[in-house]
């Protein structure tokens, strides 16, 4: 094969970059898991483990970059490589909400139980899922599973208002929890943003496929 | 590199070397046989004749006295035959030369013509002496003249310069002739702007070796009629004539001492003549070559 | 690529040397005043189709041309088309630099002379010399031999010498293969510069190059039977990013010849 060596350097930065989402879905998980059952070392854990994740992005972004100096890719070539920068960001970013979750734990603490939204658990799993699919989506280069991905996030959105609405209700019922409930408040944001990004991933999948760049349009839209 | 020993790859260097400085000396020994060779007929011709070239010897005509014998006729005759010869063939050669290379390349008739061309060039000289006796003197009617016998030496030399041409046209490199036609030259164009003057120097070389082979031919003149004993100078390109190697030969068969150094003497002369012929030859050659680099 | 001003366009163009064909059935359109790149592995005729251009292929005796070529709507290859006047048109500058063994003065003044130019010579030359960004080297020593410049200037002087005879079109063949790299950009930011004014084709090896420098750039690939045909033709900002044909892209990525 002519170029043995450049394609074997692009497998395994994809692999790597894969890798770098398995590592970011475990933040997600283990900071979820702190957040529900107040453990507070699993918590410190995932804070500490964040450097892990923003070294790794910082280690792809330098092979991405000397690959492009140093092979000239053209077409496919130059599009994977543009991917695999955008979504090493996106999932360092996706990693920074997962430990801005862990902190909350942190700041919440052992105080006085106050429930956990159970919406924030769900839309924390569909992130998760979307998280993976739109990884496999690249692994694959499957743009029908890139497109499920923006499916999904209708739903994490609709959790979102719900959940929202949930907790100014409490906010209103019970004064005392106010504290505790902006803090959900922003951890249902982190969620969101969490699930946003993935569909972020999605469109980076679509682009190194297609060549579209560009918001995503559903593909009865497409022209 | 362990291939052979140490020991052994030396002796075979050893003896490379030896053999490297054997060649070298073999070929030193050569030149020096062929200069010596040279030398020596140099010296011995100098000898001889150095003595009799005077102003009388120049502007004389032959005479039965050795000490009043002259040469004049024999030099005007063979620089006038020759410039008739070298006119003739270099316009007829360069003709040929460019229409075998440019024009009818690849053609089955430029290929029998080349082939034919290099056949003529090893046709006894006599061959042309009969060849021009028979269609320049008689046919033509052109008698035994200077214009003939300039006609017949063209023939015989024609050759060289259609070889030396087609070689210096061909030489010159196709990227030169690409470039003219694509700057929107045609055929004649590019020939004549940019093949013959690449090609000058070459053909230069090959008119100045037409004309040294003509200078020194003796039997296809004499076949065709010079004479060779002459008492006037050629006036006209339709008079009679004689040459120098005629009249040298004409010296070395008398009995008398005398013509030995007289024919030394006319040897001499003519060497000079080639000598200065070539050397403006090779200073035009030169001067164009210096043109262009 | 409806709507565009094309200054040259071929159609159905096959080429044959003898009874082999070399080129098959191009339909091509180059653009005017812009950079049109034609790219293919080796033997897929890129150097020939270019010059059908130029009518270059007349010169090789074996060589026959089918179809049209059209310059400005006129078939070059028609009854009554004189081959010298379209090169007045359509200039050509080749792989190997081949100034000719003249002063510089004199090479870029020959195309001018051979053509008949009445007009104020010196200034013809100085204003090509200009144009090909070469004036400000050599203006001290127009009579110095050509051969005495280095690589990079001599292929500057072959432009400038095309560019004397005031053509519309400017055919390169390769032209900054025999070059070093600082020459090389040198001669692509003045073609840069040309596609202004001239229309310019350039065959080239090079895909960088061609990415660089083309404005739209044509493909041409060999099949089995050693024909050449075009592939795929359009904008090069899309041929290099995206192309539509998968030959494209795997010539364009290395990933064949």
């Amino acid at each position: 094969m002519v170029r043995a060596d450049f394609d074997r350097s692009l497998e395994e930065l994809e692999a790597e970059l894969i890798g770098l989402g398995e590592m970011v879905e475990k933040a997600i998980v283990k900071s979820m898991d702190a957040l529900e059952r107040r453990d507070l070392a699993l918590a410190y854990e995932v804070v500490a483990e964040d450097d892990q994740i923003d070294e790794k992005r910082f280690e792809l972004e330098e092979k991405c970059i000397n690959l492009i100096a140093t092979q000239q890719p053209l077409a496919v070539d130059l599009r994977t490589l543009l991917a695999v920068l955008h979504i090493a960001v996106e999932l360092e970013r996706m990693g920074d909400y997962a430990e801005g979750i862990g902190k909350i734990c942190m700041i919440i603490g052992e105080d006085e139980p106050v429930e956990t939204p159970q919406q924030l658990g769900q839309m924390a799993r569909m992130g998760v899922a979307m998280l993976q699919r739109s990884l496999k989506s690249l692994m694959d280069r499957d743009t029908d599973l890139a497109d499920e991905v923006w499916d999904s996030d209708d739903e994490v959105d609709a959790l979102y208002d719900a959940v929202c609405h949930q907790i100014f209700l409490d906010m209103g019922q019970n004064p005392k929890t106010i504290e505790a409930a902006t803090h959900f408040l922003w951890v249902a944001h982190d969620l969101e943003r969490i699930a946003d990004r993935a569909t972020n991933i999605a469109e980076r999948v679509i682009f190194v496929v297609t060549g579209r760049i560009g918001r995503y349009k559903p593909p009865g839209e497409l022209n | 590199m362990a291939v052979i020993p140490q020991s052994e790859f030396q002796r075979r260097q050893a003896r490379r070397k030896w053999m490297g400085r054997a060649f070298h000396g073999l070929c030193l020994l050569s030149v020096c046989i062929a200069l010596g060779m040279l030398a020596v007929l140099l010296i011995y011709l100098l000898q001889q004749g150095v003595t009799g070239i005077d102003w009388s010897f120049l502007t004389s005509f032959p005479s039965r006295h050795s000490d009043k014998a002259g040469i004049k006729p024999a030099m005007l005759g063979s620089i006038y035959v020759v410039l008739v010869a070298g006119v003739v063939s270099f316009t007829l050669g360069v003709a040929t030369a460019l229409f075998l290379e440019e024009y009818a390349t690849r053609s089955k008739f430029a290929t029998l013509a080349k082939i034919n061309i290099a056949n003529l060039a090893g046709v006894p000289s006599i061959v042309y002496g009969i060849l021009g006796l028979q269609i320049f003197v008689h046919s033509m009617h052109l008698g035994n003249s200077v214009l003939a016998g300039g006609f017949t030496l063209a023939l015989l030399v024609l050759p060289i310069v259609i070889v030396a041409a087609s070689e210096a046209v061909r030489a010159v490199p196709p990227s030169l002739r690409e470039g003219s036609y694509a700057l929107g030259a045609t055929r004649w164009q590019v020939i004549w702007r940019m093949v013959i003057p690449q090609a000058f120097p070459g053909i230069l070389t090959g008119v100045i070796l037409a004309v040294s082979r003509a200078i020194g031919e003796t039997a296809p003149l004499i076949a065709m009629g010079a004479l060779t004993f002459v008492p006037f100078t050629p006036d006209s390109p339709l008079s009679r004539f004689t040459v120098l190697p005629i009249q040298i030969f004409n010296w070395t068969s008398r009995p008398q001492e005398g013509f030995r150094e007289t024919a030394a003497a006319g040897i001499i002369v003519l060497l000079v003549i080639l000598l200065v012929m070539n050397a403006g030859a090779v200073i035009l050659r030169n001067r164009f070559q210096n043109k262009w680099e | 690529m409806q709507d565009q001003d094309f200054i040259l366009q071929t159609r159905g163009l096959s080429v044959y040397y003898d009874t082999k064909k070399a080129v098959t059935d191009v339909d091509l359109d180059v653009v005017r005043n812009r950079i049109t790149a034609i790219i293919g592995p080796s033997g897929c005729g890129k150097s020939t189709l270019l010059r059908c251009f130029n009518r270059m292929n007349d010169l090789i005796p074996s060589a026959r041309v089918e179809g049209q070529v059209l310059f400005d709507g006129l078939d070059l290859y028609g009854h009554d088309v004189d081959p010298t006047e379209i090169r007045y048109e359509i200039g050509m500058v080749f792989q190997r630099p081949n100034p000719f063994p003249k002063t510089i003065y004199d090479n870029v003044a020959f195309g001018p002379r051979i053509n008949g130019f009445q007009g104020n010579l010196a200034e013809l030359v100085e204003r090509s010399l200009v144009r090909a960004a070469l004036w400000d080297e050599v203006k001290d020593r127009l009579n110095a031999s050509a051969l005495s410049l280095s690589g990079g200037q001599q292929q500057r002087l072959c432009i400038a010498r095309a560019l004397a005879v005031e053509p519309r079109v400017i055919l390169m063949d390769e032209p900054c293969s025999a070059l070093d790299p600082i020459a090389t950009l040198a001669i692509e930011e003045l073609m840069r510069e040309l596609s202004e004014d001239y229309s310019i084709v350039i065959v080239t090896h090079n895909m960088q190059q061609a990415a660089r420098v083309s404005h739209y750039t044509a493909f041409l690939m060999v099949e089995e039977a050693r024909v050449g045909f075009l592939v795929e033709f359009g904008e090069s900002r899309q041929i290099f990013t995206n192309p539509e044909d998968e030959r494209t892209e795997a010539y364009i990525t290395g990933r064949f010849g």
